[in-house]
């Protein structure tokens, strides 16, 4: 028989769905000012390693030489990622929803072995409620890399008078550093998210639109005396 | 066997109710997805501002430029707020340049010959020359110049405090109005500066860099160091300055990026 679980907050899916495009924005916008002076590389022993980004990604982007528009849509959309991470942060802790998503003491061992499940090594996973280990630690980390976003931004954006937010980042070039790092943690937890909503398949997807899931329980007898033919189908 | 109605409506099955919550969210996600995108595809869009002031960028975008950095401005800017100051062994010993405009002059420059003018009320014109300039306290600052595009670097400049300048000069009552305006002897290049980002204490007019002489490609003999702004209001090669209750006209301004670049 199949019933209604339900399992994400109108509040959650709300924020979930209006921060895509915002972040998806913010790191366009970001892209348009980076491409104004782009040093960032990873350069030991004057080997580069990796060159962010190559010259056939602005391109196809059409990036270059587009610094105010960048800075202009950069400051717009920041409050609307800001007042979003605000809301959905105040909502978690106040609706107690921070309990399902803040790891436990044993997550970060039972991470491992969903990883290893995930990657076809381990049979069996760590039984999980509504997230699992990995979920815990991942889901958590980009709520902090979103304050970290916001705290490394303002401190870059005004640091004379944000000069403490600046101090407390190691200074407006290592602000600027993590700034352009924790970005690039987004595009990963981006691409790992996508492939693990796609492995998860439709019933997953539909629940952070629909709030629910169907779960198909073997029916209990008490329950099916009571039932009528209309229920029972 | 029936549970007994309470509502006369009918309860609906799981299989009605699955139904009905999916049409509704899904619905309703596809519907705000439509509306954001037009959204989107209104302000991408949207016509740009007549040019001005300032200038280039979308008209939605100019609106929340503005209101971001009043807003910033009101909730934080303070003039107690001293910009940060290094040990002059941390200045950079090669400047890092990057812009000539409003120095590519036709004929030479020539900085002997050269006299800032301060435009007064009347048309009156004050003319000073760097020696007048040097004659007065000289201010040494050490601290991180920080560019639009995203570098910085930092740099050891000297000069005349802004608001010693005009003490001297007995500019006081112009020193009321709310802006400078500082412009390059040919007109190539100017800038519009709030009264209190000018006035504040770490505000110079320079005329060494490195304990040297400014070199022609810095904006020799005397060029705006103000390390509240971002390095497109540091002004080199300061022709004339001149105040006004209205923005002066600023070429990056122009092009689209914020009026007040305050940092």
């Amino acid at each position: 028989m199949k019933t209604i679980k339900e399992k994400h907050s109108l509040a959650m899916r709300w924020c979930h769905w209006v921060n895509f495009p915002i972040l998806s924005i913010m790191i366009w916008s970001g892209l348009l000012i980076y491409w104004a002076n782009d040093i960032y590389s990873i350069t030991i022993f004057g080997h580069t390693f990796v060159k962010f980004f190559p010259d056939w990604f602005y391109k196809t982007l059409g990036i270059p030489q587009r610094l105010a528009e960048g800075m202009a849509f950069h400051f717009l959309f920041m409050w609307f990622f800001t007042l979003n991470g605000v809301f959905y942060i105040l909502y978690t802790i106040i609706s107690g929803e921070w309990r399902e998503l803040v790891p436990k003491r044993n997550s970060f061992k039972e991470a491992w072995l969903v990883l290893l499940h995930d990657l076809h090594i381990r049979k069996t996973a760590p039984p999980q409620n509504k997230y699992n280990a990995a979920q815990r630690i991942a889901y958590t980390a980009i709520i902090i890399m979103g304050v970290g976003s916001v705290i490394t931004g303002l401190a870059i954006y005004k640091p004379v008078q944000f000069y403490y937010l600046t101090w407390l980042c190691g200074g407006y070039h290592l602000a600027r550093i993590f700034h352009f790092a924790l970005t690039i943690g987004y595009v990963l937890f981006f691409v790992i998210h996508i492939v693990q909503v796609i492995l998860a398949g439709w019933k997953n997807f539909s629940s952070v639109i629909s709030g629910f899931e169907v779960v198909n329980e073997t029916p209990k007898p008490a329950i099916q005396t009571v039932n009528d033919d209309e229920n029972a189908k | 066997m029936k549970t007994p109605n309470k509502k006369i409506k009918k309860e609906l099955t799981i299989e009605q109710k699955i139904n009905r919550r999916n049409f509704i969210s899904f619905g309703a996600f596809t519907v705000f997805a439509a509306g954001a995108f037009e959204g989107w595809r209104w302000l991408y869009k949207s016509p740009t501002e007549t040019a001005g002031i300032t200038g280039e960028a979308h008209r939605p975008l100019r609106k929340a430029l503005n209101k971001t950095e009043i807003f910033f401005r009101r909730l934080v800017f303070n003039e107690n707020h001293l910009v940060k100051t290094y040990p002059k062994e941390m200045a950079a010993k090669r400047v890092r340049y990057n812009s000539d405009i409003g120095m590519e002059a036709k004929k030479k420059f020539d900085p002997a010959t050269w006299k800032l003018q301060v435009i007064k009320k009347g048309g009156e014109i004050l003319q000073v020359s760097i020696d007048e300039l040097k004659a007065l306290p000289k201010t040494e600052i050490v601290y991180d110049f920080k560019c639009v595009e995203g570098w910085d670097q930092i740099q050891h400049w000297a000069g005349v405090k802004f608001s010693d300048f005009i003490k001297h000069f007995q500019l006081e009552d112009y020193a009321k109005m709310q802006y400078v305006g500082m412009e390059t002897p040919d007109k190539g290049y100017y800038v519009g500066i709030d009264m209190p980002s000018a006035m504040h204490p770490q505000t110079l007019l320079a005329y060494e860099v490195n304990d040297h002489p400014i070199p022609l490609n810095h904006g020799a003999p005397l060029r705006l160091i103000i390390p509240v702004k971002y390095g497109i209001k540091n002004l080199k090669r300061i022709g004339s300055i001149n105040f006004s209750n209205t923005r002066p006209r600023d070429y990056w301004a122009e092009e689209g990026y914020d009026y007040y670049s305050g940092l």
